[in-house]
């Protein structure tokens, strides 16, 4: 509210220079010691980050992975696990929205089972599954399933009853009027839910993957049993681009079916 | 209650809707509407005329007694009534041309997908939107958004139409246009029409016969007004035909005594 408004460019410079000055001032508390003996810089792990990203698919065994390797593991679970959630999320939530019996059954599961961490849900995969790929890909869709549900069966009791109406009116069959009417109203809120349960899927795969011996938490998780910190800066820096690509990707697609705009 | 049985169409006997809570919006409503007259009903807000549409068109059910349309008994909405909404009810993901022809694909099955979107031009061509039907709702102004929701409700030929205040969310002159638009196309197709508005001047311009209700709850019929049969007609004869003007002075007394009763109930 300080300024009304400030050209494109002028943003993108101000930005890049405070990520500038960041880097700056990370690399002078790092020399001073300021922040623990041997504590890298930012040249130091930038330097990292060239290095691993040379060549970042190399594979020479399990516990020397290219951080391009790690991460294609790591998008591989969430992808599986957030795609399955979807799936069951999505018509279950119109369900839930169109039938109170449906809302009730489910109700006692979502508003118990959503404050839950996901990661509470790993000793339970793997003792079902007694193995760490599908255990990753559980917990995933445990923590993609929440927001999507809740958002799809929120857009549906709010649709404009007008619609409805309409369909009704001309004699459309239940099924026409959810797949023709309430699923095109209820779009928004589906990508919604959708965005929010792939930043939490993003989120909980690398702490899950500290426990389960690969993908990119793990990676960190060796590299602090290697105690070299600037590969996990170099890990926490791919972590939040590949993040930020994935949420981009829902930020178009809502903006394609944002009906008011 | 006497019965006054059209053999042509409409029917409405003995008509009360209670909510389950107990309210009862409407009280022995009966009126029979002949076919292909242009009936409004006006009353006070909250006289239960919006109510009384959702039961003609089927999306109510009536406590007490029945509605017939050619004497069928209503049991559920049908293609058979077309609706035009207040707020238009256009699915702002399809265009014009889709919101048209979504009714047709669904109210007329028998007709190929070339056949049905050929008939959604054709309605959209009488309204006089050929050159915005692949427009979306939001690059639409009010009244062409409504002149879709007219073309949608008349493309999948109904032998009645019904209107709830279509006109209600318009500017002054997008109205007049619209409501001689309607005129227009009603002269040119006739169907029964029935109007839910609260502009007498609406009534009078558009109508054959007025049904003035009482205030509710328990809403009733007070009167209902046969008007001359001038057609086409004119915006002046409002002000200027004799009988047009003392019509105009009862409905006029009427919903001003029924407004104030509503109004200063405490």
């Amino acid at each position: 509210m300080l300024e009304n408004r400030i050209s494109r460019t002028l943003a993108i410079v101000i930005s890049f220079v405070s990520v500038l000055v960041a880097l700056l001032v990370w690399q002078i508390l790092a020399t001073q010691g300021l922040l623990g003996k041997n504590f890298p810089g930012s040249f130091e792990t930038l330097k990292e980050l060239a290095w691993w990203l040379s060549d970042p698919f190399f594979d020479n065994g399990p516990n020397d992975l290219g951080i391009g390797t790690n991460l294609l593991i790591s998008l591989r679970r969430v992808l599986i696990g957030y795609g399955l959630a979807v799936l069951v999320a999505v018509p279950l939530g119109l369900l839930v929205g169109m039938s109170r019996i449906a809302e009730s059954s489910v109700n006692p599961f979502m508003q118990l089972l959503k404050p839950v961490s996901p990661l509470a849900w790993l000793p339970i995969g793997l003792f079902v599954f007694r193995d760490s790929e599908i255990t990753g890909i559980f917990v995933i869709f445990i923590s993609s399933v929440w927001p999507t549900l809740i958002n799809t069966a929120f857009g549906v009791t709010s649709i404009n009853p007008d619609f409805l109406k309409v369909s009704r009116s001309l004699g459309a069959s239940q099924f026409r009027t959810v797949v023709k009417v309430v699923l095109p109203a209820v779009m928004p809120n589906i990508l919604a839910g959708m965005r929010i349960s792939m930043g939490t899927a993003w989120l909980v795969i690398v702490a899950a993957e500290m426990l389960l011996g690969s993908g990119i938490g793990y990676f960190i998780w060796n590299e602090w049993n290697n105690l070299s910190l600037p590969n996990i800066f170099v890990a926490i820096i791919v972590i939040g681009f590949a993040g930020l690509m994935l949420d981009q990707i829902f930020g178009s697609l809502q903006k394609r079916f944002d009906y008011q705009a | 209650m006497s019965k006054v049985f059209s053999p042509e169409l409409g029917l409405f006997d003995s008509l009360t809707r209670r909510r389950p809570t107990g309210y009862v919006a409407l009280q022995d409503i009966s009126l029979s509407i002949e076919k292909n007259t242009f009936v409004s009903i006006i009353g006070p807000s909250g006289c239960g005329k919006s109510t009384l549409l959702n039961l003609l068109a089927g999306l109510d059910r009536p406590s007490v007694g029945q509605i017939l349309v050619n004497g069928e008994r209503v049991r559920g909405p049908g293609p058979d009534r077309g609706i035009i909404f207040q707020n238009y009810a256009l699915m702002p993901w399809l265009t014009a041309l889709g919101n048209v022809e979504y009714a047709v694909e669904t109210a007329c099955s028998g007709l190929s997908r070339g056949q049905a979107k050929e008939r959604a031009r054709e309605y959209l061509a009488m309204v006089g939107l050929d050159r915005a039907m692949h427009r979306f709702p939001k690059q639409l102004s009010g009244g062409m958004k409504q002149r879709v929701a007219i073309a949608r409700a008349l493309s999948i030929s109904p032998s009645i139409l019904l209107m709830d205040e279509p006109f209600g969310a318009l500017d002054a002159l997008t109205r007049s246009y619209l409501q001689e638009e309607v005129l227009r196309i009603w002269e040119d197709r006739r169907v029964t029409v029935v109007l839910i508005t609260h502009s007498i001047e609406e009534a009078l311009l558009l109508s054959d016969q007025i049904v003035l209700m009482s205030r509710g709850p328990a809403a009733t019929i007070a009167d209902v007004i046969n008007l001359p049969s001038l057609r086409p007609r004119q915006r002046s004869v409002i002000d200027q035909h004799p009988e047009f003007v003392d019509i105009k002075h009862r409905l006029e007394e009427h919903l001003l005594k029924e407004t104030r009763a509503v109004e200063e109930r405490t």
